[in-house]
C-alpha cells in the first residue's frame, strides 16, 4: 500500500502536484512511480525557464531497469529544479513527496486532467487488483 | 546449410502458443502496398563455391599496386597475429552476444578497446563502436543537439578540413532531423580556418574540427576550441587514432577539451576494402554521457566480489527507451573491434607512436621528392601529419591514369570535392612505403611530367 498525501494533485502518470501559497505548483512522481521503477539512477531535469504544455515531456526519471518521462501536469514555465537530485536521484525514492521533489512551476493557465486523492486512490486499486 | 536453429515443429508450436496461424500474419501491420514480392535488382542466390570463386576474380582485379591514396582509409601493416586471433571461434561473429553471463570474454574485449580509445582520445567515457567515421559524425551531432540543450540552434558549423564524404552521410542522416551542417572559410595559404571570417555572432550547437584535416594539414585546434566554447556550442573532434600516438588529444584541445571525439578506426588494423567494413569509434566528456549513443561495457563486480563485465547505462537505449533512445545503433562492428583491440595491444604506445612517426617521415619524403619535379608545389604551407596535397600545372585525371598504368595509386583527386582548388592531388605515404617505393613513385611522376612535356612541345 503506498503513502497518498491528501492535500495534493494526481495525474494518471503518476505524477503529484502541490499548490504552493505564491501560485506556483511543485511536482514530483508518486510513491507507487518510484517504488514501480526501483532505485533511481539518474534524473535529466529540464532548464529553468523552459516553458512546458500540460502532457508534455518535462524530465526522465532513470532507475537501474528503466527509464520513463515525467511529463507536466499542467502548462507553465519552470522556476525551480531540484538540482539536488543530480547527486542524490534516490531522494525520490527516499521521500516523494518530499525532498524527493522534481519541478517548481509557474502555472500559464493551461491545466491538465488532475486527480483528486480518492480519484487516484481508485487508480491504484485497479492497476492492483 | 540453415542457420536458424527452429525447425518446422518448433514454429508451429510457437504459432500455436500465441494463436497466429502464420509467420506473415505477425507483420499484418505493415500495410500491403509497402511490402514488396520480391527484390528485382538483387541477382539469384549463388553457392559457397560459387561465390568464393567470383570474390577471387573480383580480388585479382586489383592486382598489386602501390597505394598512395588516404582520403580516409589508409594502408598499414597489419600484424599476422591480428586476424589470426580475431578469426577464431570464440570471436568469429558477425553478432556480438552480450549476455553477460554467458560473454564475459566478448565484454572484456569490448571494454579493454573502450579504455584504449579514450586513452588515445584523452576523453573519459567510449562506446563500443558505430558503423563508421562517416557516421559517426552523425551520431555526434545528434548527441551535441541533445546535450548542448543551452544552444537553441541546430546549426552545425565545420572547419574546412572536415572530410566532405564524412558531411554528406551526416547531412543524410542528421538533416532530416533539422541540422544543417555548414562549412567555415578556408585560409587558402594554410589550408586550414580562416580565423578572420569568424562571425563573432554566431550561435552553432557545436562546432566540427578534423585533425589532422582532410587536406593533411594540422589546424589550430586549441584556438578553434576555445572560440566555439565561448560561443557556447561544443566541439566534436574528428581525429584520424593513428595520429593520436604523436599529436594532442581532442581532450586536451584548449581550455576544455573537446566535448566529443569520433572518427574511422578502420587504420587500427582493418584492412583497405572497398568501402568496409571499417568501424567508427566514439568518445565524450563524462557529463555528456546520458546522451551518448550506442552500447557501453562497464566493469563491475559480481555478488562474489569477482570482477566482471556488462552492459551499463541501457536506458539510453532503445530496447528500454524505444523511440526516445539516443540512436538506433546497437550491436555494430564487433569484430573489426576485436581486431582493433588486438591491432592496439599488440602496437602499444610505442608501436602506435613509430607507425605515426615512419607515416610521417615518408610523407614528407615523398613530398619533398615530387615537389623538386618541375610543375608540383604544396598547395599549403605548415606542418602536416601523413597526407599532403600537391598543386600539379596540369589536370589531374591523366596524370593518375598514366601512374595506374605503372601500376602506382598516385593518390586523391581532390577537384570533385574541391574545385576551387584548381588540380590538386592528395598523396599519402603510410609506414608500409619503402623508399624504394617512394622513389620510384617520384621516378614514374618525373618520367611521366618530362614525357608529356616533349608531347606538348
Amino acid at each position: 500500500m503506498s503513502e497518498l498525501p491528501g492535500d495534493l494533485q494526481y495525474t494518471t502518470d503518476h505524477e503529484w502536484l502541490r499548490r504552493e501559497d505564491d501560485g506556483n505548483v511543485t511536482v514530483g512522481i508518486t510513491d507507487h512511480a518510484q517504488s514501480a521503477l526501483g532505485d533511481l539512477v539518474y534524473v535529466e531535469l529540464p532548464e529553468v525557464n523552459q516553458e512546458v504544455e500540460s502532457g508534455g515531456d518535462m524530465a526522465v526519471v532513470e532507475s537501474v531497469k528503466a527509464a520513463s518521462d515525467v511529463y507536466a501536469p499542467i502548462g507553465g514555465t519552470v522556476v525551480a529544479v531540484n538540482e539536488a537530485l543530480t547527486d542524490d536521484p534516490e531522494a525520490i525514492n527516499n521521500d516523494p513527496y518530499g525532498e524527493g521533489w522534481i519541478v517548481k512551476l509557474e502555472p500559464s493557465g493551461d491545466e491538465g486532467e488532475l486527480l483528486t486523492p480518492d480519484a487516484y486512490q481508485a487508480l491504484l486499486d485497479e492497476l492492483e487488483s | 546449410m540453415p542457420f536458424i536453429p527452429h525447425t518446422d515443429d518448433d514454429t508451429r508450436d510457437m504459432l500455436e502458443a500465441i494463436g497466429a496461424e502464420s509467420i506473415d500474419e505477425l507483420f499484418d501491420e505493415i500495410p500491403a502496398e509497402l511490402k514488396i514480392d520480391a527484390l528485382d535488382g538483387i541477382p539469384e542466390a549463388m553457392s559457397e563455391m560459387e561465390i568464393s570463386r567470383l570474390m577471387r576474380e573480383r580480388a585479382a582485379m586489383d592486382g598489386a599496386p602501390l597505394c598512395f591514396i588516404g582520403a580516409g582509409a589508409y594502408e598499414h601493416h597489419i600484424p599476422q597475429a591480428v586476424w589470426d586471433i580475431a578469426t577464431r571461434g570464440e570471436y568469429y561473429s558477425a553478432y556480438t552476444p552480450y549476455q553477460a553471463e554467458a560473454s564475459q570474454g566478448t565484454l572484456q574485449t569490448v571494454y579493454e578497446y573502450q579504455s584504449m580509445i579514450t586513452e588515445l582520445t584523452g576523453l573519459d567515457v567510449s562506446n563500443a563502436s558505430l558503423y563508421d567515421g562517416a557516421s559517426g559524425l552523425a551520431e555526434a551531432a545528434l548527441m551535441a543537439v541533445r546535450s548542448n540543450r543551452k544552444a537553441k540552434s541546430r546549426q552545425v558549423l565545420l572547419a574546412p578540413g572536415v572530410s566532405p564524404t564524412y558531411v554528406k552521410v551526416a547531412t543524410a542522416i542528421a538533416g532530416s532531423q533539422g541540422l544543417t551542417f555548414d562549412y567555415l572559410a578556408m585560409d587558402r595559404s594554410s589550408g586550414n580556418l580562416d580565423f578572420d571570417s569568424l562571425d563573432e555572432n554566431a550561435e552553432p550547437v557545436a562546432v566540427v574540427v578534423q585533425q589532422p584535416t582532410f587536406l593533411g594539414t594540422l589546424e589550430d585546434v586549441d584556438r578553434i576550441t576555445d572560440w566555439a566554447h565561448a560561443r557556447g556550442a561544443f566541439v566534436i573532434a574528428i581525429a584520424n587514432p593513428t595520429s593520436l600516438a604523436v599529436l594532442k588529444a581532442p581532450g586536451h584541445w584548449g581550455e576544455q577539451g573537446a566535448d566529443i571525439a569520433c572518427g574511422d578506426g578502420q587504420p587500427l588494423g582493418v584492412p583497405l576494402s572497398s568501402g568496409g567494413p571499417y568501424f567508427g569509434y566514439m568518445t565524450c566528456k563524462q557529463k555528456h554521457v546520458r546522451q551518448m549513443p550506442g552500447r557501453i561495457i562497464g566493469r563491475t563486480t559480481d555478488l562474489e566480489g569477482k570482477p566482471g563485465f556488462t552492459l551499463t547505462l541501457q536506458a539510453r537505449e532503445q530496447h528500454i527507451r524505444r523511440s526516445k533512445a539516443t540512436s538506433n545503433i546497437c550491436t555494430n562492428q564487433g569484430l573489426m573491434v576485436t581486431a582493433a583491440t588486438i591491432y592496439m595491444s599488440l602496437l602499444g604506445n610505442d608501436g602506435l607512436s613509430a607507425v605515426a612517426r615512419q607515416s610521417a617521415g615518408n610523407t614528407a619524403r615523398l613530398v619533398a621528392g615530387l615537389t623538386a619535379i618541375d610543375g608540383i608545389e604544396r598547395l599549403f604551407d605548415g606542418p602536416a601529419f601523413h597526407e599532403a596535397a600537391l598543386r600539379l600545372d596540369r589536370p589531374v585525371a591523366p596524370v593518375l591514369e598514366a601512374l595506374a598504368a605503372r601500376d602506382i595509386l598516385g593518390g586523391y583527386d581532390l577537384g570533385a570535392d574541391f574545385p576551387d582548388l584548381g588540380n590538386a592531388l592528395l598523396v599519402c605515404a603510410t609506414e608500409t612505403k619503402t623508399e624504394a617505393d617512394i622513389d620510384c613513385y617520384v621516378e614514374a611522376m618525373q618520367e611521366i611530367f618530362t614525357a608529356s612535356l616533349a608531347e606538348s612541345a
